[in-house]
């Protein structure tokens, strides 16, 4: 643990990578096996589920620390972090531990199923006994990911450098479903056996947004254009007569989307697929919004099933025949993709499922001759449901992570709108202590013809950290009412915000949902009776959202 | 109900019976002075009265203005009213203002701290009545280990660096921190330089305290000759085109707000040593206790939650608004360095 708490101190207090990748590869060259496993796990976001709640957690830090649980809610608040909050209030020890992090980690799997007051007790001896950074380090594993500036993708660098393995070969290996209790250091980076990669995923090639001209990415015919879907992106794999989905964030969630099931027996064992899943309400793409209702639902029921079904708008195949087919040119893999779509829907080998329904739809590939062309087809995004073009060049591989070159996301220019600050809230990690948090409001005229400001969205990135440093002083000062960890502020500020998307809501108190709204400019020019209106909000929504949304709640 | 011998007015802390206002915010006729950071004293007094320690930085920061220096418990009346200076500990020439009137006594405390740093005169207990109290790290989050362990690791971490073959820059503020950094580094390790607004400061202070040899950084200042030796600037200074020509370097700031991960990481310095010219949590508590005042009155920093627990723990405690920037004073430093330097 020790050892670990220093890799951890080490990662956080530098911003350099390759100090970091060098700090890891230190430890994965030092550390015992078992050790190294976890902090794959950990790094990688597999812990353990939680032993104890949060709640008890601060009852109990709080109780140890002898301050009123108000007071260490305050503190909380402004130190942002949960784990460290506790580390700073309890009273510190200087002894250290010798216990390894596996021996933690067993522990903390072991402590999940026993009683209140046995976890109080282990709680406490360890906290008592921890020094500070290793305080905070054994009650982060009990909190939550580190978040710490490590991605997944600087780990497997370190680990491929510790370990002379070829760095793409570990992150395919790392992927999927491996147990950190179970796997042996061996198994999981050092081994090779076929059986594991059975509801194993690719890495996801991701792409970088189009910053220069798109002109200067070269001759249009090398290029092929797709529209970007706005749902999730997925991963679906056909093996051995089973399915296994994957979103991008290494999560499975076969078990979430039912309706893929019918791909079993249809489309045939070793397909691998790359897409998107949508929202296919009334036969046509619904909205992210939809397609939030299915996204935190373990279990699915039949109503909801029935009213936001999902499919996948299949945009690559990685796998064909059981071979790996990531190295051929694009165009390749799109024409085997395309052979795949089309059998799936003219023969039903297995099973009696009507194919018409089969929730897979062909991303379309469209290629143009002209680049002004290109640009005419992104100004119909909105129009199409998708927030704007990819651009894929037709004899791109399908490469590991993001990378810059082959493919580019170039999306649609962000809706903005200008809107008032009136509350904040403290932010996290790096802005713990600092008001960085926003909501903002419009104008809307209420029952008795009053002008007032309504919430529509909040916001919390988008300022430089000069800029959010000024905020945070103004709002110091300018604080109306505090409400727990919010404070309203007086309606004093304007701000350009701007986002993706925008639907009509019966969620929201507005009535608009907005997607991805983040500050794009201070406009410290504008007065508030500048700042727009809720009606001038609404007149932004495409009017097939709000015939849908009419007919909705009919 | 009568007046209160200190109240809180729009210009500053005002003592109605002498007619005198105590780090007053806006020009007054007359001033009494804590100490010589700008949000404490400012421009525009007709007469300032202050810690004879405190005369040369408020003439550095302020240029010729009318002043009177006056001894550690020397006591002095205006229009009946007794004042006198107790140390505060925070930095050079730091005082508490103890304000006596027909025995009732209220004391002031401007910034304060209780470790003895070895530059500043130690903080020493004033019996009062009334206890205005600042509460800059005014939160459990906040209790600091002794100056003995923080310099071990800040010259652990030069030797470090040293051995890398780069410069360290240690960002402090300007008065005050930057003589504590410079007082405790282990000049066996190397040279020590420093940033314009650091040296012109700490000239001011060399009369008073015992200091190390420093060594302008110029424009004629060689990168080479700076590596493995360590450079002390103002917070301001990261970032700077002043500090890029310094590659390959290592920076860390000295500041009770590293004790927060967040406050690190924003700011993109390598290292935070947690190291206050403030009172931590114990600090305060402590120093409240002693004094034996049963009123308590919060002015900057986390107010409202400090005031809530002395409350809870039976004082009458309450918080009142004043412009000192305690929150904000040392966390942006850079802002009001900056302003410092130009």
């Amino acid at each position: 643990m020790k050892q670990f708490a220093q890799l951890i101190k080490t990662l956080d207090s530098t911003n350099k990578t390759n100090v970091k990748v060098q700090a890891l590869a230190d430890y994965f060259n030092t550390a015992n096996d078992t050790d190294k496993v976890w902090t794959i796990a950990i790094l990688s976001h597999r812990r353990p589920p939680r032993p104890v709640n949060t709640t008890l957690l601060r009852e109990w830090a709080a109780e140890l620390s002898k301050i009123p649980s108000w007071l260490f809610e305050e503190s909380y608040h402004i130190v942002g972090d949960l784990a460290e909050t506790i580390a700073l209030v309890v009273p510190s020890s200087k002894k250290g531990t010798h216990k390894t992090l596996t021996l933690f980690l067993e522990e903390m799997i072991a402590l999940k199923p026993k009683s209140e007051e046995e976890k109080k007790r282990y709680l406490i001896e360890n906290w008592e006994c921890l020094d500070y950074y290793e305080r905070f380090v054994f009650t982060k594993l009990i909190t939550g990911g580190f978040r710490i500036g490590v991605s997944q993708k600087l780990m497997t660098k370190a680990l491929a450098k510790a370990t002379q393995l070829d760095e793409d070969v570990l992150a395919y290996k790392l992927m999927g479903n491996w147990d950190p209790n179970i796997i042996s250091f061996q198994d999981l980076v050092l081994e090779e056996r076929e059986s594991d990669y059975l509801s194993k995923p690719y890495p996801f090639y991701l792409a970088y947004a189009l910053e220069d001209k798109v002109e200067d990415l070269g001759e249009v015919s090398d290029w092929s254009a797709e529209h970007k879907w706005d749902g999730i992106r997925a991963q679906v794999i056909l093996r051995n007569q089973e399915i296994f989905i994957w979103s991008r964030g290494e999560e499975l969630v076969t078990d979430k989307y039912p309706e893929f099931l019918s791909f079993v027996g249809v489309i045939p064992d070793g397909t691998v697929l790359d897409g998107e899943l949508l929202p296919y309400p009334n036969g046509e793409i619904g909205t992210f919004n939809d397609l939030q209702t299915r996204i935190g639902r373990k279990t699915v029921s039949k109503s909801l099933l029935e009213k936001t079904p999902v499919i996948l708008k299949a945009y690559d195949l990685l796998e064909s025949e059981g071979n790996d087919i990531r190295s051929k040119p694009y165009l390749e893999r799109r024409e085997l993709l395309e052979k795949v779509v089309e059998r799936s829907q003219n023969h039903n080998t297995v099973t009696s499922t009507p194919i018409s329904d089969l929730p897979l739809l062909l991303s379309e590939r469209l290629q143009f001759d002209s680049w002004q062309r290109v640009a005419a087809e992104r100004a119909r995004s909105r129009e199409m449901r998708s927030e704007g073009l990819m651009l894929k060049h037709n004899h791109s591989s399908y490469q590991v992570g993001r990378k810059k070159g082959d493919w580019w996301k170039w999306k649609v220019e962000p809706l903005t709108i200008d809107a008032v600050l009136t509350y904040a809230m403290r932010g996290h990690g790096r802005r713990s202590n600092l008001f960085t948090d926003y909501t903002f409001a419009l104008w809307d005229t209420n029952e008795a013809g009053e002008k007032e400001l309504v919430t529509f969205a909040k916001a919390y990135s988008g300022l430089t950290d000069a800029e959010f440093r000024e905020v945070d002083a103004w709002i110091k000062k300018n604080t109306l009412e505090r409400f727990g960890p919010v404070r309203s502020v007086t309606p004093h500020h304007v701000f350009e915000i701007a986002f993706e998307g925008i639907a009509l809501s019966k969620r929201h108190k507005s009535g608009v949902a907005t997607r991805f709204p983040r500050i794009l400019r201070w406009r410290k020019d504008k007065k508030i009776g500048e700042a727009n209106s809720l009606d001038d909000l609404r007149g932004l929504i495409p009017s097939v959202a709000k015939e849908s949304f009419k007919s909705d709640t009919k | 109900m009568k007046t209160p011998l200190l109240q809180f007015t729009d210009k500053g802390i005002y003592c109605k019976a002498a007619n005198v206002y105590l780090d007053p915010w806006k020009p007054v006729d007359k001033a009494i002075i804590s100490h010589g950071h700008a949000d404490h004293s400012r421009w525009g007094h007709k007469k300032y009265i202050t810690h004879h320690r405190n005369v040369p930085i408020v003439q550095h920061r302020l240029g010729e203005v009318s002043i009177t220096g006056k001894k550690w418990g020397e006591s002095f009346s205006v229009n009946g009213v007794k004042f006198s200076l107790h140390p505060a500990g925070h930095i050079v020439g730091s005082s508490q203002i103890r304000v006596e009137h027909k025995g009732e006594v209220w004391v002031f405390t401007g910034d304060y701290k209780t470790e003895d740093d070895g530059l500043a005169t130690p903080y020493e207990n004033v019996n009062c009545h009334t206890f205005i109290t600042e509460c800059t790290f005014g939160l459990p989050a906040f209790k600091w280990i002794p100056q003995e362990e923080v310099f071990k690791d800040i010259n652990a971490w030069w030797t470090e660096n040293k051995a890398e073959g780069k410069t360290s820059v240690l960002f402090g503020y300007t008065l005050g921190k930057a003589q504590r950094l410079l007082k405790h580094l282990d000049t066996s390790i190397g040279k020590i330089y420093t940033h314009g607004a650091v040296e012109n400061m700490t000239e001011v202070l060399r009369p008073l305290v015992n200091l190390p040899e420093t060594t302008l950084v110029t424009r004629e200042t060689k990168k080479e000759e700076l590596l493995g030796n360590m450079v002390i600037a103002p917070p301001s200074a990261h970032g700077s085109t002043w500090i890029r020509k310094m590659v390959p370097y290592i920076t860390a700031s000295a500041s009770g707000w590293m004790t927060f991960r967040g406050a690190r990481r924003r700011r993109a310095i390598d290292k935070g040593f947690v190291l206050s010219d403030h009172c931590d949590w114990d600090g305060l508590l402590d120093s409240i206790k002693s004094t034996g005042a049963e009123k308590i009155i919060c002015t900057h920093g986390y107010t409202e939650i400090f005031s809530r627990y002395l409350r809870e723990l039976g004082y009458d405690a309450r918080t009142e608004s004043t412009q000192y920037e305690g929150e904000l004073a040392e966390i942006n430093t850079s802002e009001s360095a900056k302003a410092e330097v130009e």
